[in-house]
């Protein structure tokens, strides 16, 4: 897989990061060489090997359906830059 | 064939395919410990997790994890024993993590199928794709002020199955019908409250559309329908947005569509260039979530009857139809509503069939005039069963049966005491009704003639004369007999 101009563009986007045209070069040049690293694991035959999504071996640990009935709002509210009656207040999102 | 709509060219197929959201009726939320409970003040039942701070780690709620094998089973499904959680990526402001945490390529359950049934007596199995957990997203309002959009994080975090059918469905029909059998399933495994006004229970709608036996069209999805009416409504208007656009040579565009309720229409969302990629990938927050054998088995072993279940003992128990039996296993109020007005009298054992009739049409048109659910209806099991007890004895005829429920439904007295009060008791007197009947014929004697002359509709007429004399409590069936030979004889 190679990184060119319009992946840059779409990844930046996807990530709402802005990126200066002269600066995309750099990028490019970089993704690929990381890319290009991780191709060597193409070398290794991993037919009939199930995908790992976790290199722990522990066991995923579960809590009982006990809820905590606290009221958060304004701690959770303490660092937004707008609000309104117990709301967090974003520039409008048009749909 | 029936199954086609009509364009203006050409017949035209619908394809249909349904992803539920189910809430997981839990008091705390999928990865947190913060309250479900709907409708409190904005913001107040957010954790630190909910609000992704910093740092903050998931752990997973077994019990959400119990509720989804439940449902799996429920719907027939096989349960995985291996299953992973992963991150879906979007930035929307109700979504402070930047992702939400879903089921990708490991879900929790995988294929299953429901039965749908329908009236003339048939029956169609909907196949299930998967069912997977997810997390919720925040609320955001859109109307309250021209510059802003107000977010409530409450529902953040809160635990969803997502249930996701194959493309089986061909009506807007069908696609009610299955919601409503899977809302029954999750109701009666008390797995989701199936509360579709507050937003428990809704759906996505993938519609196309093609020639009968073609491929599949291109499709579109329907965000987010909360009411069955909504669902039916904007899969009709869909449809024939898409037939309309392919007969006058146009092509399909695959578009995520929202539905204005108010309009009855459906419009593209904006943004449509940034074509969603979620980039998934496995949480490194969570470990897979194995479930071993003997943990399914006792969640099986949990099971109550299902409305499948309960409906095929009502038929083969009371010789009902498919359809009765499964109207009335729906809900399991009505069904308990059933159980409790047939064991009310060991005679009406022999009659479950009027018993149906009674609370399906009579009863349920009468709860829903009056805007009351059966759980809070004014008619008690046990009366609607003496009600039907004394029409199925003929000691009243169903005629005035049906006063009697009405005037049951607004005194909450029961049938008896209306009956005994109101001297609503059926004659069946032979000698009484004679005589009625012998007025009736004297006082009417061109009438008679008519009749005898070949006018056979004319014994409507003398049959509702005679039963006005009796205020309508003339047993019909002596009423007519006698009626018939009277004026026979006279012949």
């Amino acid at each position: 897989m190679k990184i060119d101009k319009n992946t840059i563009n779409k990844i930046a986007r996807l990530s709402r990061i802005k990126i200066e045209d002269k600066e995309s070069e750099d990028y490019i040049k970089d993704l690929n060489s990381i890319l290009d690293w991780v191709e060597q694991l193409n070398e290794v035959n991993t037919d009939k090997v199930e995908p790992l999504s976790n290199i722990s071996s522990s066991i995923l640990p579960k809590r009982e359906d006990v809820s905590k009935d606290v009221n958060s709002s304004d701690e959770i509210l303490e660092n937004a830059p707008d609000k309104l009656e117990g709301f967090f207040a974003v520039p409008k999102v048009v749909e | 064939m029936d199954n086609l709509i009509k364009g203006d060219k050409h017949y035209w197929e619908m394809v249909i395919g349904l992803e539920v959201h189910a809430q997981v009726k839990s008091n705390s939320k999928l990865f947190s410990s913060s309250s479900t409970k709907f409708g409190s003040s904005p913001n107040s039942q957010v954790s630190l997790v909910d609000a992704a701070m910093p740092g903050m780690l998931p752990v997973i709620n077994k019990y959400c994890v119990e509720q989804a094998v439940k449902t799996g089973i429920g719907l027939n499904a096989k349960i995985n024993n291996y299953s992973v959680f992963d991150r879906k990526n979007y930035f929307y402001a109700d979504l402070p993590q930047g992702y939400q945490i879903s089921q990708y390529k490991y879900p929790i359950v995988g294929e299953g199928k429901v039965t749908i049934d329908f009236k003339d007596g048939t029956s169609k199995d909907i196949r299930i794709v998967r069912l997977h957990l997810e997390q919720d997203a925040g609320k955001s309002l859109h109307d309250q002020n021209p510059s802003k959009t107000y977010v409530d994080l409450n529902r953040s975090g809160v635990a969803l199955m997502e249930i996701v059918s194959e493309p089986d469905i061909r009506t807007p029909e069908e696609a009610g019908m299955y919601i409503s059998k899977i809302r029954s399933i999750l109701m009666y495994l008390d797995t989701c409250d199936g509360n579709m006004q507050e937003g428990s229970l809704r759906a996505d709608v993938n519609i196309s559309v093609r020639k009968p036996g073609e491929e599949y069209g291109t499709r579109c999805e329907i965000k987010n329908l909360n009411s069955i009416k909504f669902i039916k409504q904007a899969i009709n208007y869909e449809a024939k947005r898409q037939i309309e656009i392919l007969e006058s040579g146009g092509t399909i565009e695959q578009n995520t569509m929202l539905f204005n309720t108010a309009t009855g229409k459906t419009r593209p969302m904006r943004n449509k260039e940034e074509a969603h990629d979620y980039r998934y990938f496995p949480d490194p927050d969570l470990l897979p979530l194995k479930i071993p054998e003997d943990d399914i088995k006792l969640i099986q072993s949990s099971i109550p009857e299902l409305p499948d279940d309960l409906k095929n003992k009502f038929i083969e128990t009371f010789k009902l139809s498919n359809y009765d039996a499964s109207v009335l296993t729906a809900e399991k109020q009505t069904s308990d509503y059933f159980n409790d007005a047939i064991n009310s009298d060991p005679d009406l054992k022999n009659f479950p069939k009027i018993i149906v009739n009674w609370i399906t049409s009579e009863l349920f048109s009468l709860l829903n005039k009056n805007n009351l659910d059966l759980k809070n209806s004014p008619v008690s099991a046990k009366n609607l069963g003496q009600l039907v007890k004394l029409i199925t004895s003929n000691e009243i005829s169903g005629k005035i049966g049906k006063d009697v429920l009405e005037e049951m439904f607004t005194s909450r007295k029961s049938a008896r005491e209306i009956v005994n009060e109101k001297g609503l008791k059926q004659v069946t007197d032979q000698g009484e009704i004679e005589k009625v009947i012998e007025k009736v014929i004297s006082e009417n004697s061109k009438m008679v003639q008519e009749y005898l002359g070949g006018k056979d509709k004319l014994l409507g007429f003398f049959v509702g004369q005679a039963m006005k004399e009796t205020k309508g409590k003339a047993n019909p069936k002596i009423l007519n007999d006698i009626l018939k030979s009277k004026l026979i004889k006279k012949n």
